[in-house]
């Protein structure tokens, strides 16, 4: 039998509320107090939606661009944007640039650690900020698309269609990452100093997304969002999604766990929110700005939301040793209150801890889709389908 | 000039250096990068002995920038910065950047996920 809730609202309550500017809106970290006082059920009477947000690189990113039929016409097999290589295997004139590739002819890692001063974030980050970049498409040739060669300088306002679409954003925790052997190393979580030197941690805690609403009770396909600085929307469970981690008794993920697929329109997205990263050592990535609306539908919803810093756990790893041998090993678990505190101990070593996520952008992100919100300018999505959930 | 002058500012000006960073070629212009200690009075006589030997004097700190409108707020920088010139503010998260306790060691410029760390003196240029 589903369970009888004491506080019960619908999306259609909440958006009605919203149209009329009445809603209740408060970012993850103003609700906290509030469910600590109020409790969750009077929580859930008072507050409509619960706004997170998230700043970090996130490598599983990229856009499908139509860059328009030309005349005589193309079937593009293969694609450049900027010298960074796009994907060409699917129509005509449809090509997908993925975030972390490089430029052609980047030495790489051969020149260790490898600087990786621009890759198809950082063409992203272009388009967003509506410079020009420069396409160069090679194709074989057929009865009914001749041309072999085109070029063509393009904002993202001079193409059909420019669509971001990211297949892994918004990681459900992430691992803090150390390393206990005797040299530096260069990692996809930042520079790690040899012995424990430092600690690297990459959420925004009790701000970011999934940690608020840890069993997907309100996010699934359709659920619209702050992507880039636009708003765009969930629409699939992303890559590696796994609905079933190790949780602490609250029900939050101890480990790395849920993702989101999302979308959005390139062209009315904002470059300070999707901003191209070299991660030194490592590669090139996307930073994505992204915010998820909770709508508070009942007290169970409240009480996630609720959740703080101190009750939010993650794994310590050793990307020195056990992450690059893929032995799925910890070192042990730290909170994320411990983790911003800037220091932590882990099997008596004491170590400072580095954020790698930008609080002050989800911060920012939080806040202002709250505002969009408060001003009626955002409704909700109702999700058609939620993502994948143990909870039943 | 082929004159001992870091030499002669321990000899002659009773100052202690630590050399942070060095290029030097023979019969080319070079870059030393210095970190001094003793008194103010000596530190002054020294810096003037420098410059009268025809050595331009800069403090480092002026010469890194952080531009401001690049610069996310992530925090990657602290984690290489061996004089904390750049800390995170907690509980705020702001990431905070002191020119005058940098040793210019340009460890954060290549660190730095969007680039936002860059030095007026370019090093390349030299080679």
């Amino acid at each position: 039998m589903p369970k009888k809730y004491k506080a019960v609202k619908t999306y259609q309550e909440i958006n009605d509320r919203i149209k009329k500017g009445k809603a209740v809106v408060l970012t993850a970290e103003e609700v906290i107090e509030v469910v600590k006082k109020s409790g969750p059920v009077k929580a859930a009477r008072e507050v409509d939606v619960v706004t997170t947000g998230t700043f970090s690189p996130m490598c599983s990113s990229g856009a499908f661009l139509n860059f328009g039929h030309t005349k005589p016409p193309i079937k593009a097999s293969q694609a450049w944007i900027n010298d960074v290589p796009a994907y060409a295997g699917m129509a005509a004139v449809d090509i997908y640039i993925g975030a972390t590739e490089s430029v052609e002819g980047d030495p790489l890692n051969s020149v260790y650690p490898g600087e990786f001063k621009y890759g198809g974030g950082h063409v992203i980050q272009d388009l967003a900020a509506g410079n020009k970049v420069k396409l160069r498409v090679q194709a074989y040739g057929t009865d009914c698309y001749p041309r072999q060669h085109f070029e063509k300088s393009f904002t993202v306002h001079e193409i059909p269609d420019a669509v971001l679409c990211n297949p892994r954003n918004g990681y459900q925790n992430y691992n803090c990452a150390v390393n206990s052997t005797k040299k530096i190393i260069y990692t996809y979580m930042g520079p790690l100093k040899p012995h424990f030197g430092n600690a690297n941690h990459c959420t925004s805690g009790q701000l970011s997304p999934l940690f608020n609403d840890p069993y997907f009770m309100t996010i699934g396909l359709g659920t619209r969002i702050f992507l880039g600085g636009a708003q765009g929307y969930v629409t699939w469970p992303g890559t590696q999604h796994n609905p079933d981690p190790p949780r602490g008794k609250n029900g939050v993920p101890l480990q790395p766990a849920g993702t989101m697929m999302v979308i959005g329109n390139l062209k009315e997205m904002n470059p300070r929110y999707l901003v191209g990263a070299s991660i030194l050592g490592y590669g090139c990535s996307l930073t994505v700005g992204l915010g998820v609306p909770i709508p508070i539908l009942n007290e169970d919803i409240a009480q996630f939301v609720g959740v703080s810093n101190d009750k939010i756990f993650t794994k310590v790893v050793d990307y020195g040793i056990d992450y690059p041998a893929g032995t799925g090993q910890s070192l042990g678990q730290v909170s994320y209150e411990e983790l911003f505190s800037g220091t932590i101990r882990v099997n008596g070593n004491d170590m400072p801890t580095v954020p790698l996520s930008s609080l002050k952008m989800a911060r920012e992100i939080a806040e202002t889709l709250k505002e969009w919100i408060q001003k009626g300018e955002f409704l909700l999505g109702e999700p058609q389908m939620l993502l994948p959930s143990v909870r039943k | 000039m082929g004159q001992p002058v870091v030499c002669d500012l321990v000899r002659r000006f009773d100052l202690t250096f630590n050399i942070l960073s060095a290029i030097i070629y023979p019969h080319q212009e070079g870059r030393l990068i210095l970190e001094l200690y003793g008194s103010r009075k000596d530190f002054n006589r020294g810096v003037r002995y420098l410059k009268e030997m025809g050595v331009r004097v800069e403090k480092v700190g002026q010469e890194i920038h952080r531009n401001e409108n690049i610069c996310y707020q992530c925090g990657t920088c602290t984690s290489v910065c061996p004089t904390s010139a750049l800390w995170v503010k907690r509980p705020d998260m702001e990431i905070v950047f002191e020119p005058e306790k940098c040793s210019a060691c340009e460890l954060c410029i290549a660190v730095c996920p969007p680039r936002a760390m860059s030095v007026k003196f370019n090093s390349t240029k030299m080679l």
